[in-house]
């Protein structure tokens, strides 16, 4: 094999050599940029298809809502936590000092209308849905939600209190469509 | 070689050491020595490899978005022809690419057949390679009926069938594998769980293929043994800067049918859902089948048609012990080389036939083209084999045979000057 | 001997090339009225416009009978209408959703991520609607048939009388290119069915062609994002097998 490789290998001028390796590392190149090229138009696919990125958004017709009840829809696969929230309610969330507070949100920068609070129904620790939607739900502490995997209480605001969770709920991008409709999304 | 074994320190070394890869991969697609005169259908060994890896990563991407479910597989299809990202890309590589892997297989069948590669010591090569083509059939066959098309569900409901043929148990197979009373639901899962499986299968039949091959290396155009090292060449670089080459043009002719014929090879029938209450006027199978398909209408009896067809496939395994002549490349076997031309020919014959209607002369023709497709297999290779002289031509070795090409080139050419 | 020898291999390979074809040829018997269409060939492109007059003629005169269910609302956009057009054009559909919280069915308006609402409920209820006939779905039609847009075209452009002592069954019509000739469906156009809003003359021949193109774009959407990116891809792939085939040539240069 050895023998082989010198018997073949001795022949070519430097010149020689020079312009193969041009020509070698632009085609290794070009093939490389090719290749990926079509390797991510492949992975690509498994990114969120336009029928699904289609359905991101929903109404919410507010109306049936009374004060103090809550209603929760599905958005992208996801249950929507919306709560009629009691006077008392805006107030104990109102009347927080917001440097305390693990993540530092006013109330107010949290909603667009103070009677309707809209957060995504999903615990900031692992993804688990807290509970405190129902009627008899633990509502945590703070008199909002209660994440029962890992314990984390939040508030009426939706603001985590206490527990691992770092975050608050998050806010979903909505608009009011009309005085009870919301578009969420 | 041993240099380059000194030099192999740090991680890799380490590794290499304890798990001899790097080692393994140096030996079996760096140095390993590859005869020196392999022509371009040489290519298609690499090729069909690629296409597997090919076909293997579009299917595992489309399983990612595809329901097998009689009630939804037509629909989800046209959701990744419509809304996935280049799912209409993904589609179309994986549908052409089993046509393209049947053209590129039975190429390199065709290459083996003339250059005599089945002979000793490869028949167990050989061998394997059959199992592959069965294992393949097998797949595409399923794969076919996914889209829940007409065509899927009537060539489903077709070949199936076949399994009937058999006396007694014939009836209580083709229920077992509908797994009900007509292909339904329980079919088109079954068939999807297979068709993803089998292509590993076909992994590990090809990886025994090429332990089995790189026993005692390739063969070559000339046939003769390889007799010293200066009738090979290291395979790297040599043999995969021309595989490369080859997967070049190769994929021009891929892309081509991907994106301006897509449906070319198709039937225009599978873009309507499956009905079980309507069959099409006109069935026929994907056009790697239609030979196997001209064998079985060919024949009158149902039994005796479908126990051809399988036959015809089958009587590959045996041709090793058929064709027992010295020589192994048809170059040398002037004889050998006109049937086998012909064999070809019939081969093509045998694949429009059965693209055309059962009737008046096409069934003839089938008649005459099946005959010959077995007189060639079981008459005519064994006749050869005995009274087929060894030609005075035939090189000595590859080294001689490269001399004497290149010594007739500069006659040539000086001739022309 | 030479010379037999090349002579045989051209016979093989000129075997080899005309089998397959005259196989894949071997499409309808009658001649198709071929069109020149604006997506045919490499660079095929659709042309908004006609794709637009193409879907009133569905929507006024189709949409009656067939279905376009794989296609959505939304994907109008392709062909050149707005957001807000899209919008009000599913608006006019309604839709059966649910259940909702009462455990029923309600309609509600269509919207643009819905798939086009057919005619029917169901597809038994389209068949006695069609006395029997089942009017297909519109969506994959130049797909499915063979022949493509040119067969749609013809077989729009095929009705005639029936011919003398033919024993023409009830409720059917006579159409050239429809494979047996009997066809449950009567003539859908005419001329001035439709009027179009670019002025263009609403003839049965222009209507026929605008709603080919149409469906010609439901069938395949992809179309015009597959032709261009397979010209790049073919132009790429033949630079680099020529420039693979000077790295090979060198490579193997040494071994002369």
């Amino acid at each position: 094999m050895k023998e082989l490789n010198t018997t073949t290998k001795n022949k070519p001028t430097s010149i020689d050599e020079e312009k193969r390796d041009f020509l070698f590392i632009t085609t290794t190149g070009l093939a490389i940029a090719g290749g990926g090229a079509f390797a991510w138009s492949m992975i690509d696919t498994m990114n969120p298809s336009k029928d699904v990125l289609a359905l991101s958004t929903t109404e919410v017709d507010l109306s049936p809502l009374e004060e103090g009840q809550s209603l929760t829809v599905m958005w992208r696969g996801k249950p929507i936590f919306i709560r009629h929230r009691s006077e008392s309610e805006i107030s104990s969330a109102d009347n927080v000092s917001v440097e305390d507070l693990p993540h530092k949100e006013s109330d107010e920068s949290r909603v667009k209308n103070p009677k309707w609070l809209v957060v995504v129904g999903v615990c900031s620790h692992l993804g688990c849905v807290p509970l405190g939607q129902k009627i008899g739900d633990n509502k945590g502490e703070y008199g909002g939600w209660f994440c029962p995997c890992h314990g984390s209480h939040y508030d009426t605001s939706g603001r985590i209190r206490k527990g691992p969770a770092p975050l608050n709920l998050e806010i979903p991008p909505y608009e009011f469509v009309s005085d009870d409709i919301i578009r969420i999304g | 070689m041993d240099n380059q074994e000194n030099k192999k320190v740090g991680v890799t070394g380490w590794i290499d050491k304890r798990l001899p890869v790097f080692t393994f991969i140096n030996h079996n697609l760096r140095d390993y020595p590859t005869p020196k005169n392999l022509n371009y259908f040489w290519n298609f060994g690499s090729l069909a490899g690629i296409t597997l890896v090919i076909m293997i990563v579009t299917g595992i991407l489309l399983a990612m978005q595809y329901t097998a479910n009689t009630d939804i597989a037509f629909d989800s299809v046209e959701r990744i022809m419509r809304d996935v990202n280049n799912g209409w890309l993904l589609r179309y590589i994986h549908m052409n690419g089993a046509s393209m892997f049947f053209i590129i297989v039975y190429i390199h069948m065709f290459r083996g057949l003339y250059y005599g590669s089945y002979k000793y010591p490869r028949e167990i090569l050989w061998m394997l390679g059959v199992v592959i083509l069965l294992l393949m059939m097998a797949t595409a066959f399923m794969g076919y009926v996914l889209p829940w098309g007409q065509m899927s569900f009537w060539g489903a409901t077709v070949i199936t069938n076949l399994f009937s043929a058999f006396p007694v148990i014939g009836d209580y197979i083709v229920t077992f594998l509908w797994g009900g009373f007509s292909v339904d639901n329980p079919t088109l899962s079954r068939f999807f769980v297979l068709h993803y499986l089998l292509p590993f299968a076909i992994v590990g039949v090809v990886a025994l293929h090429l332990v089995a091959l790189h026993q005692f290396g390739s063969n070559n155009p000339t046939g003769v043994d390889v007799k010293s090292s200066g009738d090979t060449i290291p395979f790297h670089p040599y043999y995969t800067v021309k595989d490369y080459f080859g997967l070049g043009v190769f994929l021009i002719v891929y892309a081509a049918l991907v994106f301006f014929a897509p449906n070319f090879l198709g039937h225009p029938d599978n873009y309507i859902p499956a009905n079980p209450l309507q069959t099409p006027a006109h069935i026929v199978p994907e056009w790697y089948f239609l030979p196997f398909y001209a064998i079985l209408r060919a024949v009158p009896d149902k039994l005796t048609g479908v126990l051809l067809m399988f036959a015809a496939v089958l009587v590959l395994f045996l041709l090793p012990w058929l064709d027992k002549h010295k020589v192994r490349s048809a170059t040398f076997r002037p004889f050998y080389k006109q049937f086998y031309w012909l064999f070809f020919i019939n081969c093509i014959v045998l694949g429009w036939v059965g693209a055309m209607p059962a009737e008046g002369v096409y069934v003839l023709i089938a008649r005459i083209a099946s005959v010959y497709y077995f007189s060639f297999f079981l008459i005519i290779m064994p006749l050869l084999s005995r009274f087929e002289k060894v030609s005075e031509l035939l090189p000595s070795s590859i080294s001689a045979a490269v001399l004497s090409k290149k010594f007739d080139k500069d006659v040539n050419e000086s001739y022309a000057k | 001997m030479k010379v037999m020898q090349s002579k045989l291999h051209n016979f093989i390979l000129l075997v080899t090339i005309l089998f397959p074809l005259s196989v894949f040829s071997a499409g309808p018997k009658t001649e198709l009225m071929e069109q020149k269409w604006p997506f045919n060939g490499i660079f095929g492109r659709f042309d908004n416009t006609a794709l637009q007059r193409g879907f009133k003629v569905y929507r006024e005169v189709c949409a009656a009978c067939h279905g376009i269910r794989h296609v959505s609302y939304r994907d109008l956009k392709d062909i050149g209408f707005s957001s807000d057009e899209i919008k009000s054009i599913a608006g006019e559909y309604e839709i059966t959703d649910g259940p909702n919280d009462e455990g029923e069915m309600f309609q509600r308006e269509a919207l643009p991520s819905d798939k086009f609402v057919g005619p029917y409920e169901n597809d038994n209820v389209a068949r006695v609607a069609n006395n029997g006939a089942y009017p297909p779905d519109l969506s994959l039609i130049v797909k499915a048939r063979a022949g493509g847009a040119d067969y749609l075209y013809s077989l729009l452009n095929g009705y005639k009388e029936f011919p003398e002592d033919y024993e023409a069954s009830d409720g059917m019509y006579y159409n050239t290119f429809y494979p047996g000739n009997q066809i449950a469906m009567p003539s859908p156009i005419e001329d001035d069915i439709v009027e179009y809003d670019d002025g263009t003359e609403a003839t049965h021949t222009q209507i026929a062609k605008d709603v080919t193109a149409f469906l010609a774009w439901t069938a395949e959407p992809e179309l015009e994002e597959r032709k261009s990116l397979g010209v790049k891809t073919i132009f790429f792939l033949i630079l680099i097998t020529i420039m693979l085939l000077g790295v090979k040539r060198k490579i193997w240069k040494d071994l002369d």
